[in-house]
């Protein structure tokens, strides 16, 4: 199948810098160095292949968003990006991923998921208090400074948009927050450590408009300080967030292209009959 | 009404009643055999039993005390035995186990579980009475240690499983290896349900007779330290019931009351523990 990549050299703005977030240093790099590139991906479950010949490349500081039908492979290929496919144990991937210039499937796969956090569907945040969850990362990634750790968890929790509504009690259960905030907390937790990338599985599919929206807007201002992938089945939700969308179906990447293109002018006709919601 | 009708009836009332009888059967055994220890031992049942040592043959009064102590002791060498290594073992199964051998083991385990206690008494005596040439607490907590092994991997592998794997996906996602994720997130997470396997096991070989009987055995006086023979209570009432003294009857009814007392109220408090588990994630 051909690749439908297309070139995202031609980013419309540069990126603006807001003085509220801190920039590390590791995302100075070269704003249209692709932050993922992906070539000729498989991924087998046992005997049965989940996907095909895969390849795009990931545009560092924006958010791409991941669309199309019920097991299409969606999850598959965002979990081989951080390699949580390996949990599963008849799972085996073929072909090549690079983050940066670095090949993740033979990087130590700690050091690969400190830089490239996930955001789950269903919140899953630890059975801890809601301080422990934000350090969580912090801690077995060894940050032993005490006194900063503090810091670093209301640094965090301010970029999820969730400090202002914890700050009072973070030493209560993480069970005690709604649904939104739970997500957010995740989302905290994963921040955390700095990630380069932000993965993100449906993390609204469980939430109402209003926690979706404000998970949105998060997701927003996140790209400044990391490059986002984020898998939905709300069509209007990838339009909203994303500037890159691609379409998989069967296993195979239809299309990758700027979102805009994707829902105005597709270049194929499944990615139109699935965005007019003629099939899935 | 149809002959049939009456029939179907009359079979459906018959199986209803018969059910609900034998659930009351078993239901009552407890508290049938509760009352009658109550009746035969529960005026024996003093300060003075729980804090003196057995009278001499012929004398009436005397306690158990020693016992009692003994009974702990016992159960401490167990549990310091037998809780590490079926925990750990527990946690091997649940998160590291492959196929093979993890079948293996959760097999041996269920086949270990149903050995007599009288046959763990005979390995304890061959392993550790011969060749220190004596009775002795260590013996028999060794004994009961063994015993517990395989009720602890067991339970400790069910409540290690029934934690979401989300939690575990999230831990390893932030970057935490196998390891961290299952002592700083997994355990916890099922530490109350672990805690209360661990309980409950130790309830139920603390009224052991047979692996004692030829690996601690008995003592009328304090045994120091867990190197003398060791008295417990289930020796004692075993050893009382079948003297030929009424006194001696009457004392082996109020040690069975306290034991099956005490052994009651591990279980309550394991299922007290159990219930105020932390609410599950939304
Ligand atoms: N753990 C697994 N074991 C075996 N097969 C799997 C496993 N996970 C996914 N699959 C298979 O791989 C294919 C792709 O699944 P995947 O979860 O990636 O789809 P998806 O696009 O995320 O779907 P959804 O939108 O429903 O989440 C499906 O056919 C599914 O049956
Ligand atoms: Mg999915």
């Amino acid at each position: 199948m051909a690749t439908v990549m297309r070139d995202f050299n031609l980013l419309e703005e540069p990126l603006k810098e807001k003085p509220d977030l801190p920039k590390s240093p590791k995302e100075a790099v070269n704003p249209l160095e692709p932050k993922f590139r992906v070539s000729n991906l498989n991924v087998f479950y046992g005997a049965t292949q989940a996907l095909h010949n895969v390849s795009l490349e990931i545009p560092p500081n924006r958010i791409t968003a991941l669309i199309g039908p019920s097991g299409c492979g969606k999850t598959s290929f965002l979990r081989v990006l951080n390699r949580m496919h390996e949990t599963v144990s008849t799972s085996r991937v073929e072909g090549q991923v690079l983050l940066g210039e670095q090949n993740i499937l033979t990087m130590d796969v700690t050091q690969l998921r400190r830089r490239v956090g996930m955001v789950f569907q269903k919140s899953n945040p630890f059975p801890k208090s809601i301080f422990e969850n934000v350090a969580y990362g912090l801690r077995v990634n060894g940050w032993h400074r005490k006194g900063t750790l503090h810091d670093a968890v209301e640094a965090s929790l301010r970029r999820a948009a969730l400090w202002e509504e914890v700050k009072d009690h973070l030493h209560k259960s993480a069970y005690a927050l709604s649904g939104g905030q739970q997500q957010r907390l995740c989302i905290a937790r994963a921040l955390a450590i700095e990630p380069e990338v932000l993965l993100l599985d449906e993390p609204c599919s469980a939430l109402d408009p209003i926690a979706t929206a404000k998970i949105e807007e998060l997701l927003f201002r996140l790209k400044e300080i990391c490059t986002i992938v984020i898998v939905t089945h709300n069509m209007q939700q990838a339009a909203r967030v994303s500037e890159f969308t691609g379409f998989f179906l069967l296993g195979k990447l239809i299309e990758f292209n700027k979102t805009a293109v994707i829902f105005k002018t597709p270049a194929r006709k499944e990615t139109e009959d699935y965005i007019t919601g003629r099939f899935g | 009404m149809s002959y049939r009708l009456v029939w179907r009836k009359a079979v459906n009332v018959v199986m209803l009643s018969l059910t609900g009888l034998c659930a009351l059967t078993s239901l009552s055994v407890l508290f049938f055999i509760l009352g009658y220890l109550i009746w035969k031992g529960g005026s024996h049942l003093s300060w003075s039993f729980l804090t003196h040592l057995p009278a001499p043959v012929g004398e009436e009064g005397g306690g158990m005390a020693n016992a009692i102590v003994g009974s702990g002791k016992l159960l401490l060498i167990a549990a310091l035995t037998g809780i590490p290594v079926g925990f750990l073992g527990g946690v091997y199964l649940a998160e590291f186990g492959g196929k093979t051998f993890s079948f293996l083991v959760r097999y041996t385990a269920d086949l270990l579980n149903g050995v007599p206690s009288i046959v763990m008494g005979i390995f304890a005596y061959t392993i550790v009475v011969m060749p220190m040439g004596h009775f002795s607490a260590l013996a028999g907590g060794l004994a009961l240690g063994v015993m517990l092994i395989p009720i602890v991997v067991r339970s400790t592998e069910e409540f290690l499983r029934a934690v979401p794997i989300t939690l575990r996906e999230g831990a390893l996602a932030l970057g935490a290896t196998k390891w961290r994720a299952v002592a700083t997130v997994i355990v916890p997470a099922a530490f109350q349900g672990i805690a209360t396997g661990m309980l409950l096991s130790l309830a139920r070989v603390a009224g052991e007779t047979a692996p004692l009987l030829f690996t601690s055995f008995s003592n009328q006086f304090w045994s120091s330290g867990f190197n003398q023979p060791t008295a417990s209570l289930p020796v004692m009432i075993y050893t009382y019931a079948i003297s030929p003294y009424d006194d001696w009857h009457r004392q082996a009814w109020a040690a069975g009351l306290l034991l099956l007392a005490l052994v009651l109220m591990a279980n309550v408090g394991a299922r007290l523990l159990l219930s105020r588990r932390v609410a599950t994630p939304r």
